[in-house]
This record gives C-alpha cells, sequence and structure tokens, in this order.
C-alpha cells in the first residue's frame, strides 16, 4: 500500500546544505515524507544518511536549506526541540538506560505525577498501555537490561509513541536481530504506518528495506539521486544508483569462484576432528594455497566458534591440526599468527580496529605483530607499508594520519584488512567482513580477497550474505547447529542450491 | 495516535516469583549486601562486647558522630550516581565552617553566617560542576582543582581553630531531644532531613530520575530530550551545598572551625556510599543505602575505639571491605551484562 501521493508531507526538507569543514557532507538535498508512508533512504556509508537524519533530529544545524514539519518552518537546535515537535528516533545501539526499569525508559521525562511527584503506578500502568499498544507483553518493572535487544528496540518504539510522534525514523534498528525478532519489529512498523505514523527506515539489508518500504530515496555523496515509489526500483537499479556504478565488476568476481585449485600437495591448513565440547562438534576442514574457503551457516551455527578454534581464540578440547604439513598445537592466537595465520574477527570494534590510533598505527599494528614486539620498524619502512595498503585497498579518505573512529564502517574495515594482510599471513580468516558496511566497500574488499587468493593467499571466508560466499569461494564448508553437515562445490551450486542443502541436508527430507 | 496489535508478538513475562523479583530488583542487591554487612557487624559488635553495645544510648550517638560524614554521603551519592566523584567536599566543609566561625567572630549574626556557609559550597559545586560538564573535565580532575581550592581558601581565613560561641550554632548540638533512651539533637535530625530530602528528590521527581538516567547511558538521556545539563551541575551543586551544610554540622559539633578538618574525610564519604551498594559506574544505588553505609562506618569506627585497638585498623578494615565490596559489585554488573 503504497503512501497516496496527495497526502500533505509531514516533514519537508527542501535546498538542504551542511559543510562539515573540508566537507560538503549535504549538497542542496530535497526530502519528502507523507504520513502513512515506510520510507527507506539508500545510499553508501558517507552518502548522507545520518546526516540527513541529524539535521532532521536537532543534532546538525542546517548550514542553508529549510525544515518544515506539519506545515510549520522549524529549526531544530536538540533532540529536545525536535521530539517536541513530534520527531522521535530509535537508534541502532539502543538508545535507552539499562538501569532503569522497562516502564521508566517509556516514560521518562514525561511520568504522570501528583504535585511535583511522580506517581509510580500511574507511571508503570501507562507504560504497559503503550507496551501492549505496540503488542508486548512485558512487565513495566522489570529493569530493562534483563531483556532481549529486539525488546528494548520495541521499548524504544514505546516511548516514541507516548511522545505523540507522528514522525518515527529507524536507523538501523535490525542490524542486530535475528529473523524472528526482525518480523515482530516490521509487524509494530506496519501497524503504525497503518496508524498514520510517517517512517523514515534505514537499513544496511536489501531484503528487509523491499520487504517493508513504500518508498525510497537514494543518496549518494551527499547529493539527492531521486526519490521512487518501491515498484518502481528494481534491485540491481537501486544498487547501481547506489554506487553509481555498473555491477559488471561485481559480476566479474563471481567468474573468480570457478578458478581451479589444485588440491594435490598437502594442504596449507588441514584440520581434523576439531571441535570442543558445548561449542562445536568435531569438524575437519581443509584450505589449500590460493583457495578460498567459505563457511556458510546461520548465525550460531558454529562457523565463528570453528575459525575461533583453529585460530588458537579458543581452545579445542580435541582434534589435531596440521599446517603445511607440520603438526600445529595452536592454543593461542600467538601461535597463529606465528604460523602465519591471521584472523579478522566479526567484533569489528571490539575485538579488530583500535578506534582512537590513526590509519597508519592501526596498520603498523600489523606488521608489529609479524616482526615481534620489541623490534623497531624504520619510519621510512612504516610509511611505505601503509601507503601502499590504503592505495591498494582504497581506503578513503586516503590520509594515514586520520584517526580511525571518524572513518566509515566500511573504510574501517578496510583498515582492519590492511593490518591483517601487513602481517603477511598464508592464511586469512575473515569472520564477516562485510557486514554493515556499504555496497561500494564491500566490493572493494570482495575485490580484493579475489584478488589475494589469485595470488596464492589461502582465506577462509565467512559472511551471512550467501551471494558473497558464493561470489568468492571455491568450496563452501557448510555447518547447521554447531556441527559441520557438509562441503560443497561453489561451480556445482547456486544460492537455491546453497539455501535448500543449509535448511534440509542430513535432515531427511528433500536435499 | 493509537497503534493497537490484535495479537502480541512480543511476549517477555518472568514465569516465576522469584523471576520477577530479580528482573525487577536486580539493582536493589548491593543495597541488600550492604544491610547484611551491617546486621553481620552489629552481631559481632555485640558479641565482642557482652551485649554493651546495641543500647539506643549507643545508637544515637553513632548518628551524631557521624552526621557531618552523613550528610558529605548525601551530596556525594547524588554525583557518584551520574558516574562522576566529588573529591571537595572535605576541603569544602573544612572551608565553609572556618568561614562560619570567623564570620559569627568578626560580629556577623548567625543566619547570615549560616547563608553565607550554604552558599559557599554551594558555589564550589557549581563551578567543579561547569568544569565537569561545559569544559568537559574529568570530574576526578575538576574537584581535585575543587579541593585545592577550598583548601586554599580555609587556610586564607584562618590557619588556626577558631572558637565559636554564638548559642544558636551551639544549640544545634547540646539541645537534645530525648525519647526514653534514645536522643538526638538538631545537627542530627538535619543530617536526616537531608537524607530523606534527597531519597524523595532521587526516587519521586523527574529531577531525580534524569540523575539515574544519567548515570544509566549519558547519551540515551540526552537522546530521550532529557535536561542532562542542567541535572548534571545540579548534581555538584547539592554535593557543594551538601559539603557547606556538613561544615555547619561539624563546626556546631565541635564547637569550633579548623581549617585542618576533614582531610581525607571526601574519600570516608565515598567508601560510605560505596559500601551502602552504589556502584561508581554510576545509575544505580540509593541514598538509603548511603544511611547504612554511613552506619557501616560509623560501627566499625566504634568498634575499635571500644576495644582501644590502633586507629590504623580503622583504615585496615574499610579498606579491606570496600575491596570486597567494589569486587562483588563488579561481580553483579558482569552478570547484568553476560545476561544481555
Amino acid at each position: 500500500m503504497a503512501a497516496d501521493t496527495e497526502v500533505p508531507p509531514i516533514v519537508e526538507m527542501r535546498g538542504i546544505t551542511i559543510r562539515f569543514p573540508g566537507v560538503l557532507a549535504l549538497d542542496d538535498v530535497d526530502f519528502l515524507l507523507r504520513p502513512g508512508e515506510i520510507h527507506s533512504l539508500m545510499g553508501e556509508n558517507g552518502a548522507g544518511k545520518s546526516t540527513l537524519i541529524k539535521a532532521l533530529t536537532g543534532v546538525y544545524a542546517v548550514d542553508s536549506g529549510t525544515i518544515t514539519v506539519a506545515g510549520e518552518r522549524r529549526t531544530f537546535t536538540s533532540t529536545a526541540d525536535a521530539q517536541a515537535a513530534g520527531i522521535s528516533t530509535v537508534y541502532q545501539e539502543v538508545n535507552l538506560c539499562p538501569n532503569l526499569t522497562v516502564g521508566e525508559n517509556v516514560m521518562l521525562g514525561h511520568e504522570p505525577r501528583r504535585g511535583s511527584a511522580i506517581d509510580w503506578r500511574a507511571t508503570h500502568a501507562q507504560a504497559d498501555r503503550h507496551l501492549r499498544g505496540l503488542g508486548m507483553e512485558v512487565d513495566p518493572r522489570s529493569l530493562l537490561s534483563t531483556h532481549s535487544i529486539a525488546i528494548q528496540q520495541l521499548v524504544a518504539i514505546s516511548r516514541a509513541m507516548v511522545l505523540e510522534s507522528k514522525v518515527l525514523i529507524l536507523d538501523e534498528p535490525t542490524s542486530s536481530l535475528d529473523r524472528d525478532e526482525v518480523e515482530q519489529l516490521f509487524g509494530v512498523i506496519r501497524e503504525l504506518r497503518n496508524s498514520g505514523v510517517a517512517i523514515l527506515f534505514v537499513s544496511h539489508f536489501l531484503d528487509q528495506v523491499y520487504e517493508i518500504s513504500d518508498r525510497i530515496t537514494v543518496l549518494r555523496n551527499g547529493a539527492l539521486v531521486g526519490s521512487y515509489p518501491i515498484g518502481d526500483l528494481p534491485r540491481d537499479a537501486l544498487v547501481t544508483k547506489m554506487i553509481g556504478r555498473e555491477l559488471d565488476d561485481l559480476e566479474a568476481l563471481s567468474r573468480s569462484a570457478h578458478r581451479a585449485i589444485d588440491r594435490t600437495g598437502e594442504p596449507v591448513l588441514r584440520a581434523e576432528g576439531v571441535g570442543r565440547r558445548g561449542v562445536l562438534e568435531p569438524a575437519d576442514l581443509e584450505v589449500y594455497t590460493g583457495e578460498v574457503v567459505g563457511l556458510a551457516g546461520l548465525l550460531g551455527s558454529g562457523r565463528t566458534e570453528l575459525v575461533r578454534l583453529l585460530y588458537g581464540a579458543d581452545r579445542p578440547d580435541h582434534g589435531h591440526v596440521t599446517v603445511n604439513g607440520k603438526a600445529a598445537r595452536i592454543t593461542s592466537p600467538r601461535h597463529a599468527i606465528d604460523r602465519r595465520i591471521s584472523f579478522s574477527s566479526e567484533d569489528r570494534r571490539g575485538e579488530g580496529i583500535v578506534a582512537d590510533l590513526t590509519v597508519a598505527e592501526n596498520i603498523v599494528l600489523g606488521i608489529q605483530a609479524r616482526k615481534g614486539w620489541m623490534r623497531k620498524i624504520r619510519k621510512a619502512e612504516q610509511d611505505a607499508v601503509v601507503a601502499e595498503y590504503i592505495e591498494a585497498l582504497g581506503v578513503k579518505p586516503a590520509d594515514p594520519q586520520l584517526v580511525v573512529a571518524n572513518l566509515s564502517g566500511g573504510n574501517q574495515q578496510k583498515v582492519l584488512l590492511a593490518r591483517w594482510l601487513a602481517t603477511a599471513p598464508e592464511l586469512l580468516v575473515l569472520d564477516e567482513p562485510t557486514r554493515g558496511i556499504d555496497v561500494g566497500a564491500k566490493a572493494d574488499i570482495q575485490h580484493k580477497v579475489s584478488e589475494l587468493s589469485a595470488q596464492g593467499l589461502s582465506v577462509i571466508f565467512i559472511s551471512s550474505e550467501l551471494e558473497e560466499v558464493l561470489r568468492l569461494a571455491q568450496r563452501i564448508a557448510v555447518l547447521r547447529d554447531r556441527r559441520k553437515i557438509g562441503e560443497l562445490d561453489s561451480g556445482e551450486v547456486d544460492l537455491d542450491g546453497l539455501i535448500d542443502y543449509l535448511a534440509n541436508e542430513g535432515k531427511g527430507s528433500a536435499a | 495516535m493509537s497503534a493497537t496489535m490484535t495479537h502480541p508478538v512480543a511476549v517477555e513475562r518472568p514465569t516465576s516469583k522469584y523471576q520477577s523479583f530479580l528482573s525487577r530488583r536486580a539493582g536493589m542487591m548491593p543495597t541488600f549486601a550492604a544491610v547484611a554487612i551491617l546486621a553481620v557487624l552489629l552481631a559481632c559488635a555485640e558479641a565482642f562486647l557482652r551485649g554493651d553495645f546495641l543500647s539506643p544510648g549507643n545508637i544515637s550517638a553513632l548518628l551524631l558522630d557521624n552526621a557531618y560524614l552523613l550528610i558529605l554521603a548525601v551530596g556525594m551519592t547524588f554525583v557518584i550516581l551520574t558516574a562522576g566523584i566529588d573529591l571537595s567536599v572535605g576541603s569544602v566543609m573544612a572551608f565553609t565552617g572556618i568561614l562560619g566561625a570567623q564570620l559569627l567572630a568578626s560580629g556577623v549574626p548567625a543566619w547570615l553566617a549560616v547563608v553565607v556557609m550554604l552558599a559557599g559550597g554551594a558555589v564550589i559545586g557549581l563551578l567543579i560542576g561547569v568544569l565537569v560538564q561545559y569544559f568537559s573535565v574529568q570530574p576526578f580532575i575538576a574537584s581535585l582543582a575543587g579541593l585545592f581550592l577550598a583548601r586554599g581558601l580555609a587556610y586564607v581565613v584562618s590557619l588556626s581553630s577558631i572558637k565559636v560561641e554564638d548559642p544558636a550554632i551551639l544549640w544545634l548540638q547540646t539541645n537534645r531531644i530525648r525519647l526514653g533512651d534514645w536522643y538526638i539533637t538538631p545537627t542530627g535530625i538535619i543530617a536526616l532531613l537531608a537524607v530523606a530530602v534527597a531519597a524523595f528528590a532521587l526516587h519521586l521527581t523527574r529531577f531525580g530520575r534524569t540523575i539515574y538516567a544519567i548515570g544509566g547511558n549519558e547519551q540515551s538521556a540526552r537522546l530521550m530530550g532529557l535536561e542532562v545539563a542542567r541535572t548534571k551541575v545540579s548534581a555538584y551543586v547539592i554535593s557543594g551545598f551538601c559539603g557547606g551544610l556538613s561544615g555547619l554540622v561539624l563546626t556546631a559539633y565541635s564547637g569550633a572551625g579548623y581549617p585542618r578538618n576533614g582531610i581525607g574525610t571526601e574519600l570516608d564519604a565515598i567508601a560510605a556510599v560505596v559500601i551502602g551498594g552504589t556502584l561508581l559506574i554510576g545509575g544505580r544505588g540509593y541514598v538509603l543505602g548511603s544511611l547504612v553505609g554511613v552506619f557501616v562506618y560509623g560501627t566499625i569506627k566504634t568498634i575499635i575505639s571500644f576495644m582501644g585497638a590502633e586507629q590504623s585498623w580503622m583504615q585496615i578494615i574499610i579498606g579491606s571491605l570496600l575491596l570486597l565490596v567494589i569486587v562483588v559489585q563488579r561481580a553483579i554488573v558482569a552478570r547484568s551484562e553476560r545476561r544481555r
């Protein structure tokens, strides 16, 4: 049910321009949001999505342009201003207080009072009503921290309802939810849309965007590309508009998957019966020189667990591993690095990048790890290596002295990849290297992986996006329920076949 | 706008009374622990001193001897709940105490002296709060500056003790209101009143809930549209004001102002707050817990002087207790984070 274009917009942003030092973050962008529509804002990282949202929610001031909400010209100077005007935002990292109760988080700042004293009974009763309004049966007196992220997300939306919001902005709300939880959330979002709320939705997941949106607005490099009803914009057209180049090069990649691998000699890594009680059933895995082995499986299937055991981040309790034909006992990451195995964790911020250091410092960490911590590395050598990787991976902006925290997610991932490549690994383990980053950076990273493997680097590649695994890997190990259920040759299986295998193999139903 | 769903999409109800209790009251565990510690201490004291300890007279004295500390702990609770710290309060207490004594000695009427003392404390608190909020100075550093400033000011006022002879001020300590064997003085009433007002403010006003929200997640509190800046500065003003109030109470209690009073007392106040179950990471704790914490502190001090042991044991015991409490709190926090 696409929104009727005759309905006057609730939010009208015209000619919005925002400059940051040295950057034109938004350049004369128009954006219209109508009541009763779910409107997706799409673009690569750095396209200006967050800037536009922050302009609308009063976090950033606009340099020029006008914002009209419900027919009234507005200048927001704080989120409180925007909230008062009926614009609420639910962020990716739930912005609530974990130490307070669910009910209080819903009502905070709007508690019913008697005199100056908060009436807690009425507060919790009202909170309960709002929660039930969204179909949630949650004890409003329980602490927020005792609930799952999905519930917290819905609590944040309930809070927007208390504010009687006419506009609800959902910024990457689904990135930490599983499939069922996404369905719950979408159920709520659709109900809200039907009741006349205007919803601005931002997500990296194309499937979700197409499942829920009525309309899509695309931004690129701070400029408006266009605004389209969902029916008029097929996926490939959307992606082309977002990255501004054709998908041909990605398609070319897919041929790399069919590169023949010489499997006659000793594999770089041979794992036999590696497992750990309660974590992963014993599994075998071989990786040959120049081969990309994909691990496919749902979240929690044991993909990450397997590579963590191989890398020594967790200790296996049975099985043995040989590296280049020699028995290897890998019980700590140190052992793995000594054997030229590098592991890029899925938790980019927590276990990978050092956000407060510069791009150069992050990359040098990698060289340092290889050479030993006490060895001094000459400045000229450092600079050369750093410049080489920035160039090779297309880190943007290409400034080695920039603090990593200021880069977009995709570019942080490139820096992380550069750091692991600087360790000169023979086997590189990449766990979800493309999660939460934009299409352009994704393509860059996939390119690099394909190119390096063609030059002889062995790679274990984990991704939730099965297309990506199929595109890059010559061989795919499939895991389910903490068990490796089999291996497929990517030349012999397509996406549907892989999904079917993943879902049904070994369960006795049709293969 | 009323969106009503026909089917519940998300149900997370506790399945048992025990679970329900846990999901609602997890934040109270450290405070329950504080009460348990106090009970054990009192039982020990009672056993050691052969039943002489738990008398109404001793308990009354416990409150009066520690009234100044209780007031500091109340102010400190506000600051720690916002995940801050205020190291200045011991010095502020000394400064306002000596300032008040000096003013009284030079013939200023008692009411005016009291107003100046309280305002003086509040202004130093405001200074620290502004540094923390608007200049993004670490609370530790900002209040350390406040500590030196107040101590310096105290020495500027006088280098030696000044006796207080104003009857109105002395009345605060000498006027004993008796109820059987129990007794209380106006200083004790002021301290208990401070606890009561703080408890009301923290639990029943939006200001108080904003304090908790800031401690829980300051960024969230801001995005929720709460008055973060004003509230955070207010927490330091309250702590400074309590420093002034404590200066008044201590002056009345000791009958003099002394510029070297309260060296290290800020740490006693912090210890009492933490032992009372308030987490240093902010957002979790209760002012009534701080009352319990002060009683724990006072009881240990009393036991040691009853036993005639070295005062250094006091610090060893408080230190060990603090360590234990912090480790237990850390475990509680880690558990609640794991559950998510």
